[in-house]
């Protein structure tokens, strides 16, 4: 569905990626884990064609054939169903619930699917309902998360990049977002691969894992694999066993 | 109130509404890439020699040279835009400042160049130049043309700012880029509608400046650049409604220093301007509708 093939990204004089391949299949959920700095944010601006690579392929399995990402604009990804849902969520501070989720769905011009849209959106976190005409920035970390997922749902993903979704959330908020990510993938078959320093929670619940350090792939394997090796955990993640 | 004081605010509003017409430009393109485009101005002048050029050919009749004002308005801010700032949008804000600088001379010495430096005299039609008596003040029509068009103007904009799917994009623009590019915002599009749109109210205030003042020069567009800039800094960057207040309270300002002190003190009009500036900012350094930067999330 989407894969980067020996992909290399420079920052300066840095190699932020050096040469990392990985692939995340269509229908099923991937997650990339490491531990700060080790270019998971990097990775997920490049497959949405946000960062120059340096050399290497980016490419994504569009309805209408293959794209290449580097190639392509970022409103196109958009419209091939790419969707990125970045780090610190950054919602429209200043705009309403409501604007934020119209912007989700800024591609879609039937007015009428964009109003079903919100409204299961609405279903899904009612507390979003409830303030739709006040500013998202009054929103708690928790209720940001809500809406940055509700945005990205509002664009119909085929397949979703998530970054740090559980970041400075409450285990339970936390939970609920998890929840809700595996069954967007059960039910609707959305691809997903989620970013995340919370190895053990991504781990659990991803058919399949990548682990990153210092810009390159260390390791992979099926999620349970990965969460099994101890090296994995104490090396790069930082969790004491 | 005596029909001096009268006939001062008519100009006070009218002077205002010219500046208004070029802050609101200002503004909107300062909120969408936070770019302080001191060639703004400069648009003015190009409305201007637009219509000095329609009026020449002699065929095109006087109710559509306005709208084609717009349009040439709307042109030469989006290429501008597309030639000469887009690839340095992504720049630190002093490169994009200097930029707009450079643009700024390059365009009025292309006006010395093509058109001489002289200035010409500029006549409005019978239409516009007539008087009407309203009780104790004579008023010129074109007197109360200005400020309906430019408040018309003016609330066009904020609808379309705040109701369409293209303000809609603009807003998000300005607020994070990013995260707007993640949406499907194209930032190219919408920052070529923000130049046009400014590029077209500012030909039609050097349309109407030419009409009042009767003169216009390729430098025209200088000054009253500047106290747009002003203006949009006293109103609050950003806000187009603040635009439009500031430039009439810097209009109608300027107006009374000149009409209410003595005549020897009226070339000090600019610098009073921006001592006026200057202490509003001391009072109110985001300008007295702008918000501040820092509640920003």
């Amino acid at each position: 569905m989407l894969t980067l093939e020996r992909a290399t990204v420079r920052r300066g004089q840095t190699r932020v990626l050096d040469e990392v391949s990985l692939s995340v299949p269509g229908g099923k959920i991937s997650a990339l884990v490491g531990a700060n700095g080790a270019g998971k944010t990097t990775t997920l601006m490049t497959l949405s064609g946000l960062l120059p690579l340096k050399s290497g392929q980016a490419v994504l399995e569009g309805p209408d054939g293959d794209l290449d990402i580097a190639r392509t604009a970022p409103d196109r990804l958009v419209a091939a169903g790419l969707i990125h849902c970045p780090e610190g969520r950054q919602v429209f501070a200043k705009l309403t619930i409501e604007e934020n989720l119209r912007l989700g769905a800024f591609l879609n011009k039937d007015r009428r699917a964009v109003a079903r849209l919100q409204d299961s959106v609405y279903a899904l976190f009612p507390v979003l309902g409830d303030r739709r005409r006040s500013s998202a920035g009054g929103l708690s970390g928790g209720e940001q998360m809500m809406l940055a997922l509700g945005r990205a749902l509002m664009a119909e993903p085929r397949v979703l990049l998530l970054d740090e979704p559980s970041l400075g959330l409450a285990p339970l908020i936390t939970d609920r977002i998890f929840e809700t990510l595996v069954a967007l993938n059960r039910d609707r078959g959305v691809t997903l691969l989620i970013v995340e320093q919370n190895a053990m929670m991504a781990l659990e619940v991803a058919d399949q894992g990548y682990v990153m350090a210092g810009g390159r792939i260390v390791e992979s394997g099926s999620g349970k694999e990965l969460l099994g090796r101890e090296s994995v955990l104490t090396a790069y993640l930082g969790v004491g066993m | 109130m005596s029909s001096y004081v009268l006939q001062q605010l008519v100009n006070g509003l009218t002077l205002g509404s010219l500046y208004a017409l070029v802050a609101v430009g200002f503004s909107l393109i300062y909120g969408v890439i936070r770019l302080v485009n001191f060639a703004h101005g400069d648009l003015m002048m190009i409305g201007a020699f637009v219509t000095l050029g329609l009026v020449a050919t002699g065929y095109v009749p006087w109710v559509i040279i306005p709208l084609l004002v717009l349009v040439g308005g709307f042109l030469a801010g989006a290429t501008i835009e597309r030639l000469a700032f887009r690839s340095i949008r992504n720049a630190p804000m002093i490169t994009g400042f200097i930029v707009t600088l450079a643009v700024s001379v390059a365009l009025q010495n292309l006006g010395i160049l093509l058109l001489g430096g002289q200035p010409r005299n500029f006549l409005f039609p019978e239409v516009f130049r007539a008087r009407v008596n309203l009780g104790p003040v004579q008023l010129g029509v074109i007197d109360l043309v200005i400020p309906a068009v430019t408040l018309l103007l003016a609330l066009l904009l904020a609808l379309l700012v705040k109701q369409t799917r293209l303000g809609l994009a603009m807003r998000a623009l300005s607020e994070n880029m990013l995260a707007a590019q993640l949406m499907g915002v194209s930032a190219n599009r919408a920052v070529l509608a923000a130049f046009g749109l400014g590029g077209a109210l500012a030909a039609i205030a050097g349309f109407f400046w030419g009409g009042k003042f009767g003169q216009i020069d390729p430098l025209m567009g200088l000054v009253p650049g500047l106290k747009a800039f002003v203006a949009t800094i006293i109103g609050g960057v950003g806000s187009v409604m603040g635009a439009v207040v500031g430039g009439y309270i810097l209009g109608i300002a300027e107006v009374a220093f000149v009409g209410f002190t003595p005549p020897s003190w009226s070339g000090y009009r600019d610098g009073f301007v921006f001592v006026l500036m200057i202490l509003i900012l001391l009072v109110r350094p985001q300008g007295l509708f702008g918000r501040d930067e820092e509640e920003r999330a």
